[in-house]
C-alpha cells in the first residue's frame, strides 16, 4: 500500500513539473506581456472608456451620491477626457484612490489619468515617473481649528495635536512650517480622508491641516461646521493638476488640452448654453477652437475629432461652469475663485492659444 | 528547478524593464534621504531631518513593541480564560466560553475598531481628563502618566537589579541540583523574591534615591509634561491582546485536557498534593501540547500588528507606506517588509523550538 502512493505520489510531481515547465515555456515565448503599453490613447480607445484616478470622497472635487454616481471638480475633469475622446462623458470608470495609493495605481497603469487634488511637484515629476502641466487649481495649505480655541494665527499652535493624511505633501510641509517656526507638534496620522476626519472631530486632535479648498469642503461635513475655522495663513503652494504617466507624449498633450480648453471657452465666453450658437460665431479664433473651419486639424493632430472641444463643453461647460457648479458660489462650498480666476480678471488661470 | 530558475529570471526581467519605461529609479539608496514627516509615536529619536532608513527603524520598534507587549498579555489573559473554562464554578466557565467564543468569531480589524472608535474615542476631551491616582490622567488623546527622571547614580540600581537576576539563576539551579542530589529543598521563590526586590532597593537607597517624576500638567492644547500613550497603541494593544488571548485560551484547554486522566488518578494515588500534581504532572505535559499551536498564535499576532493602519498606529507597514508613497519606490519597500516580517516570524519559530525541545519529554 505504502509502495503504491508513493508512486502515485511521484507521478504527480511528475505531471506538476511538466506543467510548469510549460507554463514557463509559454511565459518566456509571450515576453510582450510587459506592463501598460506606451499608446495610452489607443488602449483607451480600445477598452472603450477611461478609467480616471479620482478621491475617495472630497465632496466637491469627487465623492459619490447614495446610487454610486460620481460627482465633482476632478470628475468633471475626468468626463471631459471622456467627452473629448468619445463625444459621450459617460464612458468613464472611477477608481477611488487614497493618498497612498495614488501613485502605485498611476505608475502600475491601473488608472490612466490621475485627477485626485494633486499637487504637482519636482519630485512627482521627475523620481515617480509623471508628467504634470496642466494646473486646475491653484491651492495652498492651511489650517482649521475649533473657534473655542481662541487661536487667531497658526504661530500659537504650539503644543498642539495636529491631525493629517498620510503620503500628502501636506505631511511634509507640517513639518517644514512647525520646524522653521520652533513650534512644538504631536502629528496624528491617518491613511484615509474620511479617518482623519472622523479622528478630528472627535477631538483627537486641535488642529486639521490639509489644502484650502480641502478644508472648505471637509468643515461642511463636520458636525458642527459653525464651531470650527479656518487659520489666515497658508504656508505652501499646492498647485494641483491632473498627473499622467512619462513616456507617453499624445496622451499627455490630450490632458493638458482638456484643461485648456475648458479655459479658453470661458476666455471666448462660450458655455454649455451657447456652444451650438457660438459655432456660427464670425470670430475666427472661436471657429478654429470649435473645428468649424474649413479643412481644420484642430482635432486629428490629437488624434482626437474635430469635434473634441464642443464635446467637452457640451458635457461639463467650461471651467468657470466646472468652479461655480462644484466648489464656487454656486455650491455649498460657496469658495471664491482668487488665484482661480482667469488671467484678465485678477487670477492666474492661463490657456495658451488655439491655434 | 531550471523552470522554477526561468520563472524568476523572467519575473525579474519583465519588472526590471517595466519600471524602466516607467522611468522610475530603483535600488536602495533612497533610505538614506532625508524623511521630512513625523512618526505620531516614537520610540527612537527622530525628526524630519533624519532619513528614511531610520524611519523604517522607528516603524519597526514599534512593530517589536506592540508585538512584544501583545504576547506578553495575550499570554496570560489567554491562560486565565483557558484554565477559567475548565472551572467547577458556572459563572466563570460560562463567561469564559462567551469571551472565546465572541472574540474568537470577530474579525481581528472590528475588535481593533471596536477599542478605537467604541471605547477610548469616546473618552473625554483632553481638558476634562479622568484623573486617576499617581497623577494619570485618561482622555481621548490616550493615557498621560508621570515620566521617571532618573538622577546621576541611578544606573547602579539597574546594575544591581541585573546582578540580583543572574544570582536568582544561579540559585535556582544550585537548589535543584541539591535537590536532586540529597532530597533537601530550599525556599528558593522567597529568597529570588528577596534577592530581586531588595537588592536593587538598598542599593537605590544607599545612592540617595536619584529619582523623580515629571509630572502631566493641562497645556493650552494638550497635557504637556510626563509621557503619553496615544490611543492608535493602546486600541492596537488591546484588540491584539483580547483576541489572541481567545485562541489562546483554547490551546491551554485543549492542552490540559489531552493530558490523560490516569496521570492525575497516578500522582493522587501516590500521594502528591493537588497543588503539587498539577504543578509537576499535569502542566509539563500539557506544555508539550500546548507549545506548537502557541507558537503559530505569536506570529499570527505579529502579523496582525500590521492592522495598525487602520487606526493610524506608526508601525512599519504605515511608515513604510508613507516613504513608499514619498519615493515611490514600491518594490524595495515591499522587499523589505516582507524580509523584516519574514525574520520576526522564523526568529519567533527558533524560540519557541527551542523553548519546545527543553519542554519536551526526554525519554531515558
Amino acid at each position: 500500500m505504502r509502495d503504491g502512493n508513493e508512486r502515485q505520489q511521484k507521478k504527480v510531481l511528475k505531471m506538476a513539473k511538466k506543467i510548469l515547465a510549460a507554463l514557463v515555456g509559454a511565459a518566456v515565448m509571450g515576453i510582450g506581456t510587459h506592463g501598460a503599453s506606451a499608446a495610452t490613447l489607443d488602449d483607451v480607445k480600445a477598452k472603450g472608456f477611461v478609467q480616471c484616478g479620482v478621491n475617495t470622497g472630497l465632496s466637491g472635487f469627487a465623492s459619490p451620491d447614495a446610487s454610486g454616481n460620481w460627482s465633482g471638480f476632478d470628475v468633471d475633469y475626468c468626463k471631459a477626457i471622456a467627452a473629448a475622446i468619445f463625444g459621450d462623458a459617460t464612458k468613464v470608470k472611477y477608481s477611488p484612490t487614497s493618498a497612498k495609493e495614488r501613485f502605485p495605481a498611476l505608475q502600475s497603469g491601473e488608472v490612466d489619468v490621475l485627477a485626485r487634488n494633486t499637487t504637482w511637484t519636482i519630485n512627482r515629476d521627475t523620481a515617480l515617473g509623471f508628467n504634470f502641466r496642466a494646473v486646475n487649481y491653484y491651492d495652498g495649505q492651511g489650517f482649521m481649528v475649533r473657534k473655542g480655541l481662541n487661536v487667531k494665527s497658526a504661530l500659537e499652535l504650539s503644543g498642539a495635536a495636529v491631525c493629517v493624511q498620510t503620503g500628502t505633501t501636506t505631511e511634509l510641509n507640517l513639518a517644514d512650517y512647525f520646524k522653521a517656526n520652533n513650534l512644538q507638534y504631536n502629528p496624528v496620522v491617518f491613511e484615509k480622508l474620511e479617518e482623519v476626519n472622523a479622528a478630528y472631530d472627535a477631538g483627537r486632535c486641535d488642529v486639521y491641516t490639509t489644502d484650502q479648498s480641502g478644508l472648505y469642503s471637509l468643515r461642511l461635513t463636520l458636525a458642527a461646521p459653525d464651531d470650527h475655522m479656518i487659520l489666515p495663513e497658508i504656508i505652501s503652494k499646492e498647485p494641483l493638476g491632473p498627473a499622467v504617466r512619462q513616456g507617453d507624449d499624445q496622451w499627455f498633450d490630450i490632458v493638458s488640452w482638456v484643461h485648456y480648453a475648458l479655459i479658453n471657452a470661458e476666455d471666448f465666453g462660450i458655455t454649455t448654453a451657447n456652444v451650438e450658437e457660438m459655432k456660427k460665431s464670425p470670430n475666427p479664433d472661436v471657429q478654429r477652437f470649435l473645428g468649424v473651419e474649413a479643412d481644420t486639424k484642430i482635432g486629428t493632430d490629437l488624434g482626437l475629432g474635430n469635434e473634441w472641444a464642443v464635446n467637452v463643453i457640451k458635457a461639463v461647460g467650461n471651467y468657470g461652469e466646472i468652479f461655480d457648479r462644484n466648489i464656487g458660489a454656486g455650491s455649498p462650498l460657496k469658495i471664491e475663485r482668487g488665484l482661480n480666476a482667469l488671467w484678465s480678471k485678477g487670477g492666474i488661470q492661463y490657456a495658451p492659444p488655439v491655434r | 528547478m531550471i523552470a522554477l530558475a526561468l520563472l524568476i529570471y523572467w519575473i525579474v526581467d519583465n519588472t526590471v524593464e517595466n519600471l524602466r519605461r516607467a522611468n522610475i529609479a530603483s535600488g536602495f539608496g533612497f533610505l538614506n534621504g532625508r524623511a521630512g514627516f513625523d512618526p505620531g509615536q516614537k520610540l527612537i529619536q527622530f525628526t524630519s531631518d533624519s532619513t528614511y532608513g531610520r524611519a523604517l527603524l522607528v516603524g519597526f520598534t514599534n512593530t517589536m513593541l506592540v508585538a512584544v507587549t501583545g504576547i506578553f498579555t495575550a499570554t496570560i489573559l489567554g491562560f486565565i480564560v483557558g484554565i477559567g473554562r475548565m472551572s467547577n464554578n458556572w459563572l466563570i466557565s460560562r463567561l469564559s466560553l462567551a469571551y472565546v467564543e465572541l472574540f474568537r468569531n470577530i474579525p481581528p480589524l472590528l475588535v481593533i475598531f471596536f477599542w478605537y472608535s467604541g471605547v477610548l474615542a469616546v473618552l473625554p476631551q483632553a481638558r476634562d481628563a479622568i484623573s486617576l491616582p499617581f497623577t494619570m490622567y485618561l482622555s481621548n488623546r490616550g493615557l498621560a502618566f508621570p515620566s521617571p527622571v532618573f538622577g546621576d547614580w541611578a544606573f547602579l540600581t539597574f546594575v544591581a537589579f541585573i546582578i540580583a537576576i543572574v544570582a536568582s539563576v544561579v540559585l535556582a539551579r544550585w537548589s535543584s541540583k541539591r535537590q536532586m542530589a540529597t532530597g533537601q529543598t530550599f525556599p528558593v521563590l522567597r529568597s529570588i523574591a528577596a534577592l530581586v526586590i531588595g537588592l536593587p532597593l538598598l542599593v537605590f537607597l544607599a545612592t540617595g534615591a536619584p529619582l523623580s517624576f515629571d509630572y502631566p500638567v493641562a497645556g493650552k492644547f494638550n497635557l504637556t509634561g510626563g509621557s503619553v500613550v496615544g490611543p492608535e497603541f493602546m486600541s492596537l494593544f488591546l484588540a491584539l491582546s483580547f483576541y489572541t488571548a481567545a485562541f489562546i485560551a483554547e490551546i491551554v484547554r485543549a492542552g490540559i485536557r489531552g493530558v490523560s486522566k490516569g496521570q492525575t488518578e497516578a500522582a493522587h494515588a501516590l500521594g502528591i498534593r493537588p497543588s503539587l500534581t498539577t504543578r509537576l504532572v499535569v502542566v509539563p505535559q500539557a506544555m508539550r501540547i500546548i507549545i506548537p499551536p502557541l507558537t503559530s498564535q505569536y506570529l499570527n499576532l505579529t502579523k496582525n500588528s500590521s492592522l495598525a493602519i487602520a487606526v493610524g498606529y506608526a508601525d512599519l507597514v504605515a511608515l513604510g507606506g508613507t516613504i513608499l508613497n514619498q519615493t515611490g519606490q514600491s518594490i524595495e519597500i515591499v522587499t523589505i517588509w516582507i524580509i523584516v516580517y519574514l525574520s520576526l516570524s522564523l526568529l519567533t519559530s527558533v524560540f519557541m523550538n527551542w523553548f519546545n525541545a527543553k519542554m519536551a519529554l526526554v525519554e531515558r
